[in-house]
């Protein structure tokens, strides 16, 4: 390929990259409002860890994160299973809502979860935020698992059972393993779907129960220069969950060579 | 028979197998098998000797695989009985019948090692490590790829995991190995190898074996019997010298090789099966089994092979052969095929084999030529067969 | 196989149950607050009205509605005019980097949204970079001001957005088979025919999936408008979650939402019909935009 094109390629790099590069560079500078650079420090970082609600926000949102990754892959990998292998009287409106609500804008999810939670009474709180997190991560689980069972081979299950597996037992010893990196792929996803949401722990949190991005939502309305820091902090997470996930999806690359 | 024989799953795994060879070691009494409003099997019954080599043969859509897929147990018959060893296995579920299959496209499990796919069956069956241990290595000892133990199947090449699949399957002494159209991912030269390997590997372990294969030329080269279907109904059973030679519908004829197809009408009933023909307007004596009566419309059925021509002069009485131009003539190496086209209009194709005696079988087209066949070598079938 | 009768009944009412409860009935329960009632002491009550709908059609609401829609259109065409030629180079480029640049691709798309827009809104703001920038090269003098304007929402949608209108494109066009091209060739095509006639209906699916996922979020993603234009800047998305919020007007924040999901429901019907020639590939597209090396991440709002 020419050179030229790829000036364009690099162009939208640098636009999707640039201000993430500012925002970390400026975590680092002294100046407070101002944009100028008025020398290193690491200030930001130690206002940001010395702050207590954000910290204790941040471990919340960490075990609601980690309860929600582990129910919504739970429940999403069950979907995909009863969407790949059964025939039932609903499925395809099953399969529909499903992909509907991968597309639903969260908003809609939010205001109708909060009718239905004051409608019956369920306080606003963990449990508020862990129902709708989950139902909000699992169809991404579902549409995920999916695809890795898409390219799965329905002989290697009659292969195991031909073997003499039980049902069970080559659910157990073939269908879970090739599964699995779909699966973790999706309890990452969900993962971070909850640690970022915004938009439902808007609706749907409670007084006791503080979130990060929404004690991160107040820290930019009011422009707090913290939050350059936790930004930082924030986009190496996702850095790392990436890689995680590279990892996971191709664990045996060494292992090609013979 | 005998009724102290145990359900076959009940067996332990390598315990002798005692029954005399010959027996039906496998048997289906008048299965169907419908999918909605198709039907696949239409009332099969079918013996599979102790021992055989049962090759199931036909084109694709005819009921080859939903054979096998019943056997095995992934399918459930919609009548009929389904019996291994004398039992019924309707209810048995796949895992627990003793027998054991190569899939088609070897189906090896991708996540484990050459050596993990091979131990499978013994690991599931709960059997002692070093047990397994040793039945893996003399498994893959058996199938060359003692080197190979630790790959995944990735790493291997179709011929290779062709035989992890067959050691996977066979290291459980099942009863019975069905093989799925084992070589059609193969090429050639490796197909023909395999059916080597196979047929020698068959005759090794004594274990009988049900092939599935559109190859007529593979299921003649392996098989002690084949069974050819069509459209879920067997056509015929035999050995693959009785289907070729004499096949005993249309169906047949073609799908196992060339054929010429001659129109006929029986002029005279003669003793010890002769008759006498009007075959395309000549005059043939006919031999055949088949009983017809005066004046039947009947088809004669001859291999190119079976086809003798003349050079004009060669022949003396004329009125005794059929007569024809010759189209054109393809020399093939151990044969030269010719095609002729007789003077009403049929078309005939014929391939000689060089003959040191007789060199002199080349044609040119537009030749004119009387045809004739090896007498006794002609299949007569009824006009309305199909 | 998976036969067992037990995990089957287990595994169907479950998942039946489930989005029964947390989806479908919410759904109903809001399509119903949006024909109720309120008054000051409840968000609403067992009065049956169609008040919310009606005053949908106030000035006030409808210039949000037309705002919303126009900056949501610009977006998603913005977003589809930068992001084509950028997953068509992407996934035309050198075997050896692709997955690299594929990766590059990735970590935004994967970033938290709002970290993102808050670093827009270090580029744009007064005294921000691009001020500063523009100083330091002498092209303006003093402060100007981008923010709080429309052109800073739709850069803060655009910015924002734009990975999620690359990855259904990139993954359909890499799924392009190149001998449909070269046949186009051989047929005697130019490269804008071959461009129009193969290129772009092959790509449709992707072209769809990308659109939706980014005109979708453009119009509910309240806090873009909210950082980038503003306290009073409102669109749809921010309508609502004002009435639901300090507005406390449930029913008429109901009756907009319904706006929202008749669109989602255009959409989705809009989706089946481009990718009509097409079924496997394109939900997969739409839904998991990264394919399996990068998992399913749709930005909503």
């Amino acid at each position: 390929m020419k050179k030229t094109p790829y000036v364009y390629l690099w162009l939208i790099y640098a636009f999707l990259y640039a201000p993430i590069v500012v925002v970390i560079v400026y975590s680092f500078n002294k100046a407070r409002l101002s944009k100028d650079w008025r020398g290193f420090t690491w200030q930001w970082y130690e206002s940001l860890f010395s702050n207590q609600p954000l910290i204790d926000s941040a471990l919340n949102s960490l075990f609601l994160a980690l309860c929600v990754a582990c129910l919504a892959t739970f429940l999403g990998t069950l979907a995909a299973l009863c969407i790949h292998r059964y025939h039932f009287t609903g499925k395809r409106a099953l399969q529909g809502s499903i992909y509907l609500l991968t597309i639903s804008p969260d908003i809609v999810m939010g205001i109708s979860l909060l009718i239905l939670f004051v409608s019956v009474n369920i306080p606003l709180g963990f449990v508020s935020l862990l129902l709708g997190h989950v139902t909000m991560a699992m169809p991404f689980v579902t549409v995920t698992v999916l695809a890795r069972l898409d390219s799965f081979d329905e002989n290697l299950i009659e292969a195991a059972r031909d073997l003499g597996a039980s049902e069970a037992k080559s659910f157990l010893h073939v269908l879970l393993p090739l599964t699995m990196p779909g699966i973790a792929a999706g309890w990452l996803l969900s993962f971070t779907l909850s640690m970022d949401d915004v938009i439902l722990s808007v609706f749907l949190c409670g007084p006791g129960f503080e979130v990060l991005p929404l004690e991160m939502y107040s820290l930019v309305l009011r422009s707090q220069p913290s939050i350059n820091a936790l930004s930082t902090i924030m986009f190496l997470m996702t850095l790392l969950l990436i890689l995680l996930a590279q990892f996971l999806a191709h664990p045996r690359k060494k292992a090609k060579k013979p | 028979m005998g009724l102290e024989r145990l359900n076959p799953a009940g067996t332990a795994p390598g315990e002798k197998q005692v029954e005399s060879r010959g027996g039906p070691i496998l048997e289906m009494r008048g299965v169907s098998k419908n999918y909605g409003s198709t039907i696949a099997l239409h009332d099969v019954n079918l013996h599979v000797a102790n021992g055989e080599f049962l090759t199931l043969l036909g084109p694709s859509g005819c009921g080859k695989t939903t054979i096998l897929r019943l056997f095995s147990g992934f399918e459930t018959p919609t009548r009929g009985e389904l019996l291994l060893n004398g039992q019924v296995i309707n209810d048995i579920v796949p895992e627990k019948r003793k027998l054991n299959t190569v899939f088609q496209n070897y189906a090896l499990f991708p996540h484990m090692t050459v050596r993990e796919n091979v131990a499978f069956g013994l690991r599931m069956q709960k059997r002692p490590k070093d047990e397994i241990n040793r039945r893996v290595r003399e498994a893959l000892h058996m199938v060359h790829l003692e080197n190979l133990a630790d790959r995944r199947p990735a790493q291997l090449s179709g011929g290779q995991q062709q035989r992890v699949a067959i050691a996977r399957a066979v290291i459980n002494n099942p009863l019975v190995l069905l093989l799925d159209e084992p070589f059609s991912a193969l090429d050639f030269k490796l197909r023909k190898q395999m059916q080597f390997e196979i047929k020698h590997l068959q005759r090794q372990l004594g274990i009988t074996f049900v092939f599935v294969t559109h190859d007529q030329e593979e299921a003649f080269a392996m098989s002690d019997r084949v069974v050819v279907m069509n459209e879920g109904y067997i056509e015929q059973i035999g050995t693959p010298k009785e289907i070729y030679e004499e096949p005993e519908s249309l169906f047949v004829a073609r799908f196992v090789g060339e054929i010429n197809i001659l129109e006929g009408v029986i002029l005279e009933v003669q003793e010890n099966n002769s008759y006498l023909a009007e075959v395309e307007g000549v005059v043939f004596p006919l031999r055949t089994r088949r009983e017809f009566a005066r004046g039947e419309k009947v088809r004669v059925l001859l291999r190119p092979e079976d086809i003798k021509i003349y050079h004009a002069h060669e022949v003396s009485a004329p009125s005794r052969f059929l007569q024809g131009r010759i189209n054109e003539s393809v020399y093939k190496g151990a044969t030269v095929d010719v095609s002729i086209t007789l003077d009403n209009g049929t078309k005939i194709q014929s391939a000689e084999f060089f003959n040191e005696d007789d060199a002199d079988i080349s044609y040119n087209a537009g030749e004119r030529v009387s045809v004739s066949w090896v007498a006794g070598w002609e299949v007569v079938l009824d006009h309305a067969a199909e | 196989m998976l036969q067992n009768k037990g995990f089957r009944f287990f595994s169907i009412t479950t998942v039946c149950i489930w989005l029964g409860v947390f989806a479908l009935l919410p759904n109903m329960a809001l399509f119903l607050v949006s024909f109720l009632d309120r008054t000051d002491t409840s968000f609403f009550i067992p009065v049956l009205t169609l008040d919310n709908y009606l005053r949908l059609f106030a000035p006030a609401f409808i210039r949000i509605l037309l705002k919303s829609l126009a900056l949501a259109c610009v977006s998603t065409l913005t977003c589809l005019i930068l992001g084509y030629p950028f997953a068509y180079l992407l996934a035309r480029s050198n075997r050896r980097v692709r997955p690299w640049l594929f990766l590059l691709v990735i970590i935004p798309f994967w970033t938290n949204s709002l970290v993102r827009t808050y670093a827009i809104f270090t580029i744009l703001q007064n005294n921000g970079v691009l001020n500063t920038l523009f100083n330091r090269l002498g092209l303006v003098e003093g402060n100007f001001s981008l923010m709080y304007t429309n052109f800073s929402v739709f850069m803060g949608l655009t910015y924002t957005l734009l990975p999620f209108m690359i990855l259904p494109l990139y993954a359909s066009i890499e799924k392009l088979n190149l001998r449909l091209l070269e046949a186009a060739k051989d047929l005697g095509a130019g490269p804008v025919r071959s461009f129009l006639h193969v290129t772009l209906p092959l790509t449709l699916p992707g072209i769809a999936a990308g659109s939706i996922l980014v005109f979708l979020p453009s119009l509910s993603l309240f806090y873009v408008p909210e950082i980038l234009g503003g306290i009073n800047y409102r669109l749809l998305g921010s309508f609502i979650q004002y009435n639901f919020s300090k507005g406390a007007n449930w029913p008429v924040g109901a009756a907009a939402s319904t706006v929202l999901t008749l669109l989602l429901l255009l959409m989705a019907v809009f989706y089946r019909l481009a990718g009509r020639n097409e079924r496997e590939g394109g939900a997969a597209a739409l839904s998991a935009p990264g394919g399996q090396t990068a998992p399913a991440r749709v930005e909503r709002g």
